[in-house]
């Protein structure tokens, strides 16, 4: 009898190790251990946040910036998806490994990637429907002008500083991620494989480089080809349309991020339409926040003032009832005067 | 001696038994299922806390909201309405005749709180953080915000509207007195609160559009959400009370069972016309939006499965068995009213959204999302059990009758 239950013991603990570690695997094996997934750790985010707060406690008053990124020019030697992992300590690879992909039959050009937690950016590689070649885009945060990220915070922490970057605080985020789902381009990322203190991780518009005079972030600064372009946003618009005016023909009539829900700081020219080339066309010119601001205030309206008609009416449902109980009360002491008299 | 100091004990919680025999009168069938499905359900539990949601789940950037945000929150929500309907009827608008089904609505709905809330801790990544959401960071833009805040009033609303139960059962007269003459105010706290973040829920998709699909993408959103709890929460009942009737048999010798099959008629109405409105809503939006090209695509023919034979039927169902005074027609539309709120609510959070994705992309839950949701609902069940077999909630306490 004691050998037969040690036995059964034994035997459901090992079925239940093996489901539990088994299932780890599978999970790992599916992924195929994309380093870029399974990163924990960051300390960008966290970094950048603190520079925002000291500068903010300071006074220090920015000029809006951000990027042009002339698509048309991208060779897509994914340097800057290198300089990108160095300077924010994402895990890395020889940058020769990056310039490699490019002329690779079977590469990460084969399927559109987005950012994961150890990515902040990623070069997409499209086929141009106008002339059959290729057509690299970088993506990143775009970095909103009024960013749904912000206002789908419920513990409020994201912040649009003045010069442009939007920047997430790890030290109050509980990990809800409804930040992922408010972004309309897919960029906030979670450290899926942090047990304990898991955190969002974005593209910071280097914002610990691009407070500092001259400098310029990462990706702009090693591209070989040009293709970005760090400047004040005002700038780079109008850089932009005199761009698409002085090349007829080249680009498509649009300056991506000019007005797209509610504009960007990463703007964008194109040769072909935006959708050819992974972007989303259909999400519109109102800021996401907007979506929800009606609706807050309509039940904030509700809650105030809806309430006082359904109090009063509570109150006057009370106060009836007693007078009925107090009715009752009375009836009840007749009665029992009247049954007092016949007896 | 020792039979003296355990006597409380063996009383409130035994049911009058020796613990010998009380354990003895729980070695049942179901208890065993129940039992397996915990001891599953709590490794999946342990599994996640100590490696993270990336192994033991099928979430990824793309899909930050799976089946433990689309089931557990929004249809458990949805589901755990009942003490917002019938409270509403009963206490506001004076439906007295409803109050034998008050008592188990309120207490569904404060345990479909709970354990919706015991189920996101899993999902949060920072569940110890969550006390942040109260007291240290407030994000006021965000509807989530007013969501975390609705739900930690609503428990305690629901903690007040039951607390009579308690205090009966734990022989407190003073204040089961004074926390009924809360009930009416927690009542109407009840129901701004309820509509507020029942709503929400919903409001909390108006910031993707471009993900969920334009057939169940629309501005009225937190309406549709608001409206459907509201037949959800009827439906609940109808159904929750023909499960309950049968498994407390016992405790309800003296119900009239033709007056009480009335009632569920008269139930079935009320959720016929909550279908209604909700259905003509629905057809306004889609006309407005001039989504009718969506309608002849595999998503159309989906939104047309929910809509018509979740939505619809059901309501010529109720109509029908209101007139024929079939009390079993009425559970049966009940049950379709209940699935049609489940699938709506996994449309939006899961099926429907990110819906320009290819097949391949798309997420299904792990086995390890099923086990931990069928555990949850299992130790709702068995909280729902141990509380109905000892306080009057099926029946009006013997001491307290006169208090309704």
């Amino acid at each position: 009898m004691k050998i037969s239950r040690r036995e059964f013991l034994k035997r459901t603990a090992a079925i239940a190790g093996t489901t539990l570690i088994g299932s780890g695997v599978a999970a790992h094996a599916g992924e195929k251990l994309d380093p870029s997934i399974l990163s924990t750790g960051n300390t960008a985010n966290e970094r950048n946040w603190k520079i925002w707060v000291d500068r903010h406690k300071a006074g220090v008053s920015d000029e809006r910036h951000g990027v042009l990124v002339d698509t048309t020019l991208c060779i897509g030697c994914r340097r800057c998806e290198w300089a990108c992992n160095e300077w924010n300590k994402n895990p890395n690879r020889p940058i020769k490994e990056f310039e490699a992909s490019v002329n690779e039959a079977k590469s990460v050009f084969d399927k559109a990637r987005r950012m994961h937690a150890g990515n902040f950016t990623v070069v997409n590689r499209f086929k141009s429907s106008k002339d059959g070649k290729p057509i690299y885009v970088k993506r990143q945060c775009m970095h909103c002008e009024d960013p749904g990220c912000l206002s789908s915070c419920f513990v409020d922490a994201y912040r649009k500083s003045e010069k442009g970057s939007v920047l997430y605080n790890p030290s109050v985020c509980i990990g809800c991620r409804y930040c992922m789902l408010a972004c309309p381009f897919d960029v906030p990322a979670y450290e899926y494989h942090e047990a304990l203190n898991p955190q969002i991780t974005k593209c910071t518009m280097c914002f610990d480089r691009i407070t500092k005079e001259g400098f310029v972030p990462a990706c702009v600064e090693i591209c070989p080809a040009g293709v970005m372009r760090f400047g004040k946003r005002e700038d780079l618009i109008n850089l932009a349309h005199e761009k698409i005016r002085s090349n007829p023909g080249k680009y498509v009539d649009h300056v991506y991020g000019e007005h797209e829900v509610g504009g960007t700081s990463w703007l964008y020219l194109s040769s072909v339409p935006f959708n050819q080339i992974g972007f989303r066309t259909d999400i519109g010119k109102t800021p996401i926040p907007k979506l929800s601001k009606g609706y807050l205030f309509m039940v904030k309206m509700f809650e105030i003032v809806g309430a006082w008609p359904l109090v009063f009416g509570a109150y006057y449902a009370i106060s009836k009832a007693r007078k009925v109980k107090a009715s009752h009360e009375i009836s009840a002491e007749k009665k029992g005067e009247g049954h007092g008299e016949k007896h | 001696m020792a039979k003296n100091t355990n006597s409380w004990f063996r009383e409130k919680i035994l049911l009058g038994m020796t613990p010998r025999d009380y354990i003895i009168s729980n070695v049942t069938l179901p208890n065993f299922i129940a039992a397996a499905i915990l001891g599953v359900a709590v490794s999946v539990m342990v599994y996640r806390l100590f490696a993270g949601l990336g192994p033991s789940t099928n979430l990824s950037d793309n899909y930050a909201w799976g089946l433990w945000i689309g089931f557990d929150i929004l249809v458990g929500i949805a589901l755990a309405a009942p003490g917002l309907t019938l409270g509403t009827a009963v206490h506001l608008f004076g439906m007295k005749e409803y109050h034998h089904f008050v008592r188990p609505a309120i207490l569904s709905s404060l345990l479909g709180y709970i354990f919706a809330v015991f189920a996101l801790m899993f999902d949060l990544g920072r569940y110890y953080r969550i006390p942040y959401l109260l007291g240290w960071s407030w994000g006021f833009s965000s509807i989530l915000f007013l969501i975390g805040w609705h739900f930690f009033l609503y428990i305690n609303i629901c903690l007040i509207e039951w607390s009579p139960a308690l205090f009966e059962w734990l022989n407190l007269k003073k204040y089961r007195e004074f926390f009924s003459r809360l009930a009416i105010w927690a009542t109407i706290f009840g129901v701004i609160i309820a509509g507020g973040h029942q709503s929400a829920l919903g409001g909390l998709y108006l910031i993707t559009p471009g993900k969920l699909h334009p057939l169940w993408y629309s501005m009225l959103l937190p309406v549709f959400f608001l409206l459907s709890a509201v037949f959800a929460g009827i439906g609940m009942v109808i159904v929750e009370s023909t499960i309950s009737h049968r498994v407390f048999k016992k405790q309800l010798q003296h119900l009239d069972h033709t007056a009480y099959d009335k009632l569920v008629v008269g139930l079935g109405k009320a959720t016929a016309s909550a279908l209604f409105v909700y259905f003509i809503l629905k057809m306004f939006d889609l006309g407005h939006s001039e989504n009718f090209h969506y309608l002849a695509t595999p998503y159309g023919y989906w939104y047309l499965v929910e809509i018509i034979g979740f939505v619809l039927f059901p309501a010529f169902l109720f109509v029908s068995a209101a007139r024929k005074q079939n009390a079993t027609l009425t559970r049966f539309a009940g049950l379709l009213t209940v699935l049609g709120v489940i699938l709506n609510r996994l449309n939006i959070s899961v099926i429907a959204y990110n819906w320009n994705f290819p097949a391949s992309m798309k997420y299904h839950p792990k086995w390890s999302e099923f086990a931990l949701t069928i555990g949850v609902i299992t130790m709702l069940i068995l909280a729902y059990r141990f509380i109905v077999n000892r306080m009057a909630i099926m029946y009006d306490h013997p001491d307290y009758e006169s208090a309704h």
